[in-house]
């Protein structure tokens, strides 16, 4: 993973996002969720901390789960990065999503993106988790409205019918 | 034909799709063209005067737009109940984090550097920073007595009470500050134009509070202002009048700049400076009877409002009114009083007054209960209101509620009776301490007395060229279900499908001032309006001989459509009239205080770590009266998050002061509960109807909050042997009321020796 | 977000020995970025004082789990997911895995890394007790070649390292003789996820017909360094578990550990609930625990 620059502090950086072969030259410290929501206008990842608390800004980076406020946009490099906006445009969430409409899981909606990133991550490694791992595994995501039940509610029966899509 | 089955389901969420996609448009979402970012320059002292603001060489002033308080149009203040409250602090400051200037570029990242790149020297004044404190007086610094407003309620007799009293129970209970941390930072958008005036979009609860502040802070009429609803974040109470300062400063750097202008706070400014829940001090003593019936009492409530009046007056009288429960007192004398500190002004949340009063009765029932020798159950049906009976401020209790059954049905469901004696066993052994607590509360909706008359709420249902209607109402969405079910109520009274109501974003241009979003009165006050105006519209299309008196759907539109031909669209709209058995005098505050009562009963299993002397809640049964349920799952939704944010202000979330400034404004460092954290919520509702709410639904959003945090503490007590009077309680608070070593370990010792199986 | 990404310079050599010549050329200058779990949420803060960051993100030389005869080798660059997946790691060093998962959420232990733990310094960081107990070892790399520290020795003071300017950790070792241990670890938090501890202990322990053989105890957030209790040990070792010894075991850990009032908890409640860590411990361990846990 290398980076050439201009002035000191930019780079270019080519990434793909949501399935897009993506160029940018930008800040290399510039936050990824900056990057994603400024430079590329997908304002569906959201910022609720800046320090990684809150999970409202999850995106899939190479697979994995990871909060995008704390990535600097020259790790993104190479990387594919898969956001909220890419998981609807593909359907690959469709059951989850579906999921959380009928269960109530989304109230004001603000974690909701990250939330569906998490579960979604959880599913794809564990396509049949407990409740117990359920709540592991969304417990890096806050949610302030629902308490969690219906969102759980949500994730569980997704895993019970085995219809993440 | 009318469609049944609209109110009473769960329809899916209006605007779900656009939730669960990413495509839900929050303020921070949006960029207008040449917009710049404003951010805001704080006091770091709380009380003294400003004598000389520096602004650092490192920065390039040029470049950046700077507003004081000589850049305020008309009058430098946040309009609200007193105008007591600058929108810039003007060489005088009350608190931490008061807001002194402003500063707008268009590079959002430089605004930081060129904020702290301003030093500000002052001369400091002593200042006050809780309850007691600005009782003495040594510091007054607000009004002649610290004062910003009393509540007298005197029921009966009280002074008579205390010589015939078999007990005299006496009992004093805190709670802290807590921080509503919707997940969405507050922020607003504004611009100006010289012709159209101010417009600005924000993150808010109530549009109508902003016009007016606007109105006043710009010396602009009220066509020259607009408030636009965003999708907003999570509010609980915590937008409720904050967004007014906001919306001011982005006004005034979008006046002088010219351009629109986007302030988006950060975590940590969100939670130092603006508002939280209002610290609380109520002080119990009571008479009571040997069989454990209060004769009478003596309450008195004391809120910590900071440093402006702001909305105290408001929060203090519902936690007056609530300080008396779900009980019958036949005297008693309730002294509130708000008094103001040096802290940053606090504000509505959720509950707003009434988790903090609730939170004392609930605690003292228990301490009255042993005091007199019964049980927690006993202590409550010996005085639980009944029908026919008057509150403290003498509302008679018209319908018919049986606390008695209520409770009996709470206690089924969690099994209280038996896990009380299991607990009861399993204590003598090793290992964690069990408990199980009951709260017994009511939670009035809609605003106080005279307050609904007061507001004069107005909404709109309009025709649409296509058939359908549309819901015109400033009440928000922010993830109650405003929107879902008011349209819901519409669909249903009209005999619409559901698809066929659409409801407008809040728009003070577009929507008539429906009231504020809050006091649990939207779906009750509001919904039932709404209603009327519906019905304004059935009414005209049957006399226009539109339609006849049964119809379908379909015909309905058709009947819509054909009406928006002939006579272009039309708005029916309905303005709220006080009904007439809703009776309160402000003078006395006595009479009806809410045109209904929503009841609950509330249980709580808890274990106390032994190890860590961390308590959990490993079982919570809400159980509810709500007059009716017109969304389940959304009502369930609506208890559930009350009931966690009520856990966390029991158990998790201390906001720590130094000198009145928050130290822990990150949401690493204040405690709110993950998923992990939560085993089982159980919700339960009964429902008596309403008349004075749609579809006999009454105010439900607030009812949650208040029952939780003495559930718990009551549990928690039970589980232990020792009485606790303040939330938050942390396992540090647990372990220093347990005492030495020694005293500790008799509580969690066990019989056995190690080694044993 | 109170930095401008304008004024930090960020590199990626891509290499190990790419990455250790840029710190040789300029010791000190180059603050080494990981997963950036600790360093963004400074850096977001406004207050990271390093200008120039060198990313060592993902450098396969760091991020290998070597498992040899007698020891294991963890590179430094090793998530805490891909600690909680090793299968070496699970089998043998479970107080290690445990830590891991303790460790933010799944989104935060995607990033942070094991070496990022131990150099942030933080007498707070999850892993470092059970890296004291198992007697680890660092594998530390720089142009000048590689040393090998006593881990026990690593942390000098609060948030200082041994770790010279223009080295890094390469690997963590550990040697595989604790699998006959019983193994016990416990965080104390705020609540049970996200959270940084108040306390924690990991502890290793040996028994034979009820008496201690050996006994191991580290705790975090006690003093201004990661624990070893080790005069509490020594009450403990060749001794008979009984009521008076879990009396003596809580004195003097309660005694030898030195924590403060913050923002997170009070001197006292740790001193406290520490003697409670280690009677708990002494419990299970005289209960019957032969193996990990």
């Amino acid at each position: 993973m290398t980076g050439s620059s201009q002035r000191s502090t930019e780079c270019k950086i080519s990434f793909n996002v949501n399935g897009h072969a993506t160029s940018l030259q930008i800040h290399a410290m510039e936050r990824l969720l900056d990057v994603l929501r400024h430079e590329l206008g997908l304002t569906g990842t959201k910022e609720g901390c800046g320090e990684g608390e809150c999970g409202s800004c999850s995106v899939l980076m190479d697979g994995l789960l990871v909060n995008s406020c704390l990535i600097p946009a020259l790790q993104a490099n190479g990387a594919s990065i898969v956001t909220i906006e890419g998981l609807t445009a593909d359907s690959s969430a469709k059951g989850l999503q579906q999921a959380f409409l009928k269960c109530g899981a989304a109230q004001c909606g603000i974690c909701t993106p990250g939330m569906i990133l998490a579960a979604f991550h959880l599913l794809s490694k564990k396509p049949q988790p407990s409740v117990d791992e359920i709540r592991e595994g969304l417990a890096g995501n806050l949610c302030r409205c629902t308490g969690y039940m219906q969102i759980v509610e949500a994730v569980a029966e997704v895993a019970r019918s085995g219809a993440a899509r | 034909m009318k469609n049944s089955n609209i109110v009473g389901a769960s329809v899916p969420r209006l605007e779900g799709r656009d939730k669960i996609s990413g495509q839900a448009r929050y303020v921070d979402d949006m960029k207008l063209p040449e917009m710049l970012y404003g951010a805001t320059v704080r006091s770091r002292i709380a009380r003294g005067t400003v004598r000389k603001i520096n602004f650092g060489s490192e920065i390039n002033w040029e470049e950046f737009v700077i507003v004081g308080p000589a850049d305020i149009p008309g009058r430098n203040c946040i309009a609200l109940i007193d105008d007591d409250q600058p929108c810039l602090a003007d060489g005088v400051v009350n608190h931490p984090e008061e807001p002194l200037l402003l500063l707008a570029h268009p590079d959002r990242h430089l605004l930081a550097k060129a904020v702290e790149a301003i030093t500000v020297e002052y001369d400091s004044l002593p200042a006050i920073f809780n309850i007691q404190e600005s009782e003495t007086l040594a510091q007054v610094i607000w009004g002649v007595d610290n004062t910003f407003k009393t509540y007298l309620i005197e029921k009966g007799d009280v002074d008579a009470v205390w010589e015939r009293a078999d007990y005299v129970v006496e009992g004093e209970y805190t709670t802290g500050a807590q921080e509503q941390l919707y997940i969405e930072n507050n922020g607003m958008v504004a611009q100006f134009d010289a012709e159209k005036g101010v417009t600005v979009w924000g993150s808010l609860q109530c549009p109508y509070y902003i016009h007016k502040a606007l109105m006043k802070l710009c010396g602009l009429p009220a066509d020259k202002v607009r408030v636009v609803q965003m999708e907003t974040g999570g509010a609980f109470g915590g937008k409720e009048e904050y967004p007014s300062m906001i919306a001011a400063h982005a006004v005034l750097l979008a006046i002088k700049s010219g351009k629109p202008v986007k302030i988006i706070y950060d975590r940590m400014e969100d939670m130092t400076a603006t508002t939280k829940r209002h610290p609380s001090r109520t002080r119990h003593r009571t008479a009571v009877s040997k069989s454990g019936k209060i004769l009478g009492g003596e309450i008195e409530f004391t809120i910590d409002g900071g440093a402006y009046k702001t909305l105290s007056p408001v929060v203090l009288s519902r936690g007056a009114i609530h300080a008396g429960g779900a009980y019958y007192w036949p005297n008693v004398r309730i002294r509130a009083k708000a008094v103001a500190t040096n802290m940053p002004p606090h504000g509505a949340f959720r509950g707003f007054g009434a988790p903090q009063s609730l939170f004392a009765l609930e605690r003292h029932m228990d301490r009255i209960a042993e005091a007199v020798g019964i049980s927690a159950l006993e202590i409550r049906r010996q005085n639980f209101l009944k029908t026919g009976q008057t509150t403290t401020t003498e509302q008679v209790v018209h319908e018919e509620i049986d606390l008695d059954k209520l409770l009996d049905r709470a206690l089924k469901l969690s099994d209280y009776h038996a896990k009380k004696e299991k607990f009861a066993a399993d204590n003598q052994q090793n290992g964690g301490k069990k408990g199980i607590g009951i709260a017994a509360f009511l939670h009035g909706a809609g605003f106080t007395g005279s307050g609904e008359r007061f507001l004069g709420s107005e909404v709109g249902v309009e025709v649409r060229a296509d058939g359908g209607v549309r819901v015109l109402v400033s009440s928000t969405e922010f993830g109650q279900g405003t929107k879902t079910v008011l349209c819901q109520i519409v669909a249903e009274t009209l005999g619409l499908r559901y698809e066929d109501v659409e409801i407008a974003q809040p728009d003070t241009q577009e929507v008539p001032n429906s009231g504020p979003t809050v006091a649990s009165r939207t779906v009750m006050v509001v919904g039932k309006l709404v209603q009327s105006a519906a019905i304004g519209i059935r009414d005209t299309l049957k006399a226009s001989g539109k339609i006849a008196d049964s119809y379908s759907a379909e015909e309905f539109r058709a009947a819509c459509q054909a009406y928006v031909e002939k006579n272009g669209t039309f708005r029916s709209i309905a303005k709220y009239e006080q009904p007439e058995d809703v009776i309160w005098d402000e003078e006395k505050y006595r009479g009806s205080a809410y045109a209904a009562f929503a009841w609950a009963v509330y249980v709580a299993e808890v274990t106390v770590d032994p190890v860590t002397y961390s308590a959990s809640v490993d079982d919570f049964v809400a159980l509810q009266e709500v007059g009716k349920v017109l969304h389940p799952t959304l009502a369930k939704g609506q208890i559930i998050g009350g009931v966690v944010q009520g856990i966390g202000f029991a158990l998790y979330e201390k906001v720590i002061w130094e000198n009145g400034r928050m130290q822990n404004g990150q949401m690493t460092n204040y405690i709110i509960p993950t998923s992990a954290d939560l085993r089982s919520i159980r919700v339960h509702f009964e429902e008596l109807g309403n008349v004075h709410g749609a579809y006999g639904a009454k105010g439900i959003g607030e009812l949650p909050m208040d029952g939780p945090a003495p559930a718990v503490v009551n549990a928690i007590a039970d589980a232990l042997g020792i009485p606790f009077d303040s939330v938050p309680l942390l396992p540090e608070d647990i372990f220093d009321a347990l005492g030495d070593g020694t005293a500790r370990e008799d509580v969690f010792s066990s019989p056995r020796e190690p080694g044993g199986r | 977000m109170r930095a401008q990404p304008a004024e930090y310079e960020l590199v990626a050599p891509g290499s190990l020995p790419a990455v250790l010549a840029l710190l040789a050329a300029a010791p000190g200058r180059w603050l080494p970025i990981a997963g950036g779990t600790d360093v963004m949420v400074q850096y977001s803060a406004g207050k990271l004082p390093a200008r120039k960051l060198v990313s060592i993100w993902n450098l396969p030389e760091l991020r290998r789990i070597e498992n040899l005869a007698d020891e294991i080798q963890i590179g430094a660059g090793c998530t805490y997911t891909d600690l909680r997946e090793c299968e070496v790691i699970n089998r043998e060093f479970g107080l290690l895995s445990a830590a891991a998962g303790w460790t933010g959420g799944i989104a935060n232990q995607n990033r942070g890394t094991i070496g990022g733990n131990i150099v942030n310094g933080s007498p707070a960081a999850d892993s470092l007790p059970a890296l004291l107990v198992y007697e680890a070892e660092l594998l530390l790399v720089s142009v000048k070649g590689e040393r090998r520290v006593h881990y026990s020795s690593f942390h000098t003071d609060y948030r200082k390292t041994q770790l010279a300017p223009d080295e890094l950790i390469r690997a963590i070792c550990v040697k595989k003789r604790f699998s006959e241990y019983y193994a016990h670890a416990r965080k104390v938090g705020a609540r049970n996820a996200q959270a940084i501890s108040k306390i924690c202990l990991a502890a290793l322990g040996r028994i034979a017909k009820g008496v201690v053989e050996d006994i191991r105890l580290a705790m975090g957030s006690v003093a201004t360094v990661p624990l070893r209790l080790s005069a509490t040990e020594s009450v403990l070792k060749g001794k008979r578990i009984d009521r008076a010894l879990l009396r003596l075991a809580r004195a003097a850990a309660a005694a030898e550990v030195r924590p403060i009032d913050d923002i997170r908890s009070t001197a006292r409640y740790r001193a406290g609930v520490t003697g409670n860590l280690v009677a708990e411990f002494l419990e299970r361990l005289s209960a019957g625990g032969t193996k990990s846990e």
